[in-house]
């Protein structure tokens, strides 16, 4: 291995700014499409350059060194594969997954520095060393729960128990209790206790939000992590932790609140508000269940009312995602456009499990960039357009998150497909979306709903449009 | 170097105003691929776990040491190749014909658009 190489620590602090400002300069690029790609480049090259720099510069022992390396090794050995095996519709869990791991390394940190300073630490080092260490354990759980959640390890919808918000307090006051504690006195077992109370309180957190708010929550989690390496810059006298940790920590609060935003959410209605938890058939059902039919139509049928049509909007949704059906919905957009109809797809800015989820679908089977509209400018055609068809999607179309202020998504901002003279759903089932909460549209006179997966239902439209 | 508590204080201070302001107009289709690349960016906690490598002492805090090293490059790693992915499929699209054959399509799943 490289022996330790002399820098100057004023050399050293430069050569971390120049990490610092690739690491500003890939958020700044990863905020526009155009120099996404790029961003993510300079990301990595500040990343090289800080690691480098750490290695060649603190010139640790050998055995070390091999510690050192062999972590990375195993590290990247196991990331690798699991990153670039995972399906496109399992990427929102992957991101939750390599958040929690950084949440949990800057816990790591902080406990081995604590374990390694005991007995005598000064209070102000063990303030930052325990809020290091709580808020990496939040993150970490959290997004392990996150994770499990969206992988469907465990129900999408929010988990609620009586006294729920009183034994999450209590965990919250276990946590400072001990913290104050062991910041008077500091103690092996008791920050050993508060790392299992922290851990409690980051899964309590996270049992009650929905599915369909994960992704907000994923974000704001990985704001937590940039704030507890932050924290840990602090405890280690490092400035690029600092710098770096703040950086994510404040671009993630900002980028978690216009996440909520586009959802039209508040996050203390996250967090606090089980969304999603009203009975299906409370003032969600729009009317008595009995009674209400739906109109279940055939390919072939619906495959002719769509080449007969002027214009078309496709709506996609997470049905789409899971079928892997965005091929298939771009080869039946095409086969129509051949035959003089006008289509595009709808996009909802949060359909899917994430933001731009279907963007980046759609774009992988090649949808033409202009053909992708967002929310507003759907909607202004909407009530222009002959069919909305509309596949896997449903709480992002439905209209009582618009008309019912009953409703527990009321007020999310919707695609008004309910404006089209025609409403296609391809759909496996009534059931409800992600969110648990009923969809009145299914009912309408309008709607014809065409059951099954959604690559087979496409399949046998294009075979429709194709033979009509 | 700066290493001075206060010192450290006024880079956060700074660096809390660059987060917000580098990052205030996100079109929405990049909130995901933005949320993935700065989970990338928290991944310089290695640094962090290096650090407390270098200055181990015995097996307990060696092995806690390799662990907090092998779970900060999984984030940087994972968080940068996930990012890449997504950010792959952007790549291309204008070129993209409306007449592109589905074939294509299909092999651009792995390989991103063909130019």
């Amino acid at each position: 291995m490289i022996g330790s190489v002399y820098i100057h620590a004023d050399g050293m602090t430069a050569i971390y700014l120049l990490a610092a400002i690739c690491f500003v300069l890939a958020l700044k690029a990863l905020s526009s499409p155009r120099n996404a790609r790029y961003g993510n480049l300079v990301g990595v090259a500040g990343m090289v350059v800080a690691v480098a720099l750490t290695f060649l510069a603190q010139g640790q022992d050998p055995g070390h060194d091999w510690v050192i390396a062999a972590g990375m090794v195993l590290g990247a050995a196991v990331a690798i594969p699991a990153a670039r095996m995972v399906p496109m519709t399992g990427i929102p869990q992957m991101v939750a997954i390599f958040n929690g791991v950084g949440g949990a390394a800057a816990a790591v940190i902080s406990l081995t520095e604590y374990l390694s300073r005991l007995p005598n630490i000064p209070g102000q080092k063990g303030v930052e060393i325990l809020f290091a260490l709580v808020v990496g354990c939040l993150s970490f759980s959290g997004s392990m729960l996150a994770f499990a959640k969206l992988q469907e390890l465990m129900t999408g919808a929010p988990v609620l128990y009586p006294g729920q918000q009183v034994v999450n307090g209590i965990l919250g006051l276990a946590v400072v209790g001990f913290g104050v504690t062991i910041v008077a006195s500091p103690h092996l077992v008791v920050i050993i206790l508060l790392t299992v109370v922290a851990l409690a309180l980051g899964s309590g957190v996270v049992l009650p939000v929905g599915g369909a708010d994960t992704p907000v929550l994923i974000s704001l989690l990985n704001s937590f992590t940039g704030l507890a390496v932050a924290a840990d810059g602090f405890v280690l006298d490092n400035v690029i932790l600092v710098v770096a940790g703040t950086l994510v920590g404040a671009s993630g609060a900002l980028l978690t609140k216009l996440m909520s935003d586009a959802m039209g959410r508040s996050l203390p209605n996250i967090i606090l508000g089980g969304f999603g938890a009203a009975p299906t058939g409370g003032p969600d059902a729009g009317g008595p269940a009995e009674g209400r039919t739906v109109r279940s139509g055939d390919a072939t049928d619906i495959g002719t009312l769509l080449t007969y049509s002027r214009k078309v909007l496709i709506v996609p949704g997470y049905g789409l995602a899971v079928a892997q059906a965005q091929h298939v919905a771009v080869e039946l957009a095409n086969a129509l456009r051949a035959r003089g109809v006008e289509v595009a797809y709808a996009i909802h800015p949060v359909a899917g499990r994430m933001p731009g989820h279907m963007n980046v679908l759609l774009a992988e089977a090649n949808a033409p960039y202009e053909d992708l509209e967002e929310m507003d400018q759907a909607n202004d055609e909407f009530p222009i357009t002959d069919v909305a068809l509309v596949v896997g999607a449903n709480d992002v179309v439905n209209p009582a998150a618009r008309d019912n202020p009953g409703s527990a998504i009321y007020g999310m901002p919707i695609l008004n497909v309910d404006y089209a003279k025609n409403v296609v759903f391809l759909k496996r089932s009534l059931r409800p979306g992600f969110s648990g909460v009923d969809n009145a549209l299914f009912f309408d006179p309008k709607t014809i709903l065409l059951f099954g997966d959604a690559k087979d239902s496409l399949t046998r439209l294009l075979a429709a449009v194709k033979a009509s | 170097m700066i290493t001075d508590g206060i010192d450290l204080l006024v880079v956060f201070a700074l660096a809390v105003f660059v987060g917000f302001e580098v990052i205030s107009k996100v079109p929405s289709i990049l909130h995901t691929p933005l949320m993935s690349g700065s989970n990338a960016i928290h991944g310089v906690i290695l640094v962090g776990s290096m650090t407390i490598a270098a200055e181990a002492h015995g097996a307990m805090q060696m092995s806690l040491a390799f662990v907090a090293v092998f779970l900060a490059t999984l984030n940087i790693v994972g968080g940068v190749v996930v990012t890449d992915r997504m950010l792959e499929m952007f790549k291309g699209r204008q070129q993209a014909k409306p007449g592109a054959s589905p074939d294509s399509a299909k092999n651009d799943a792995e390989g991103g658009a063909k130019p």
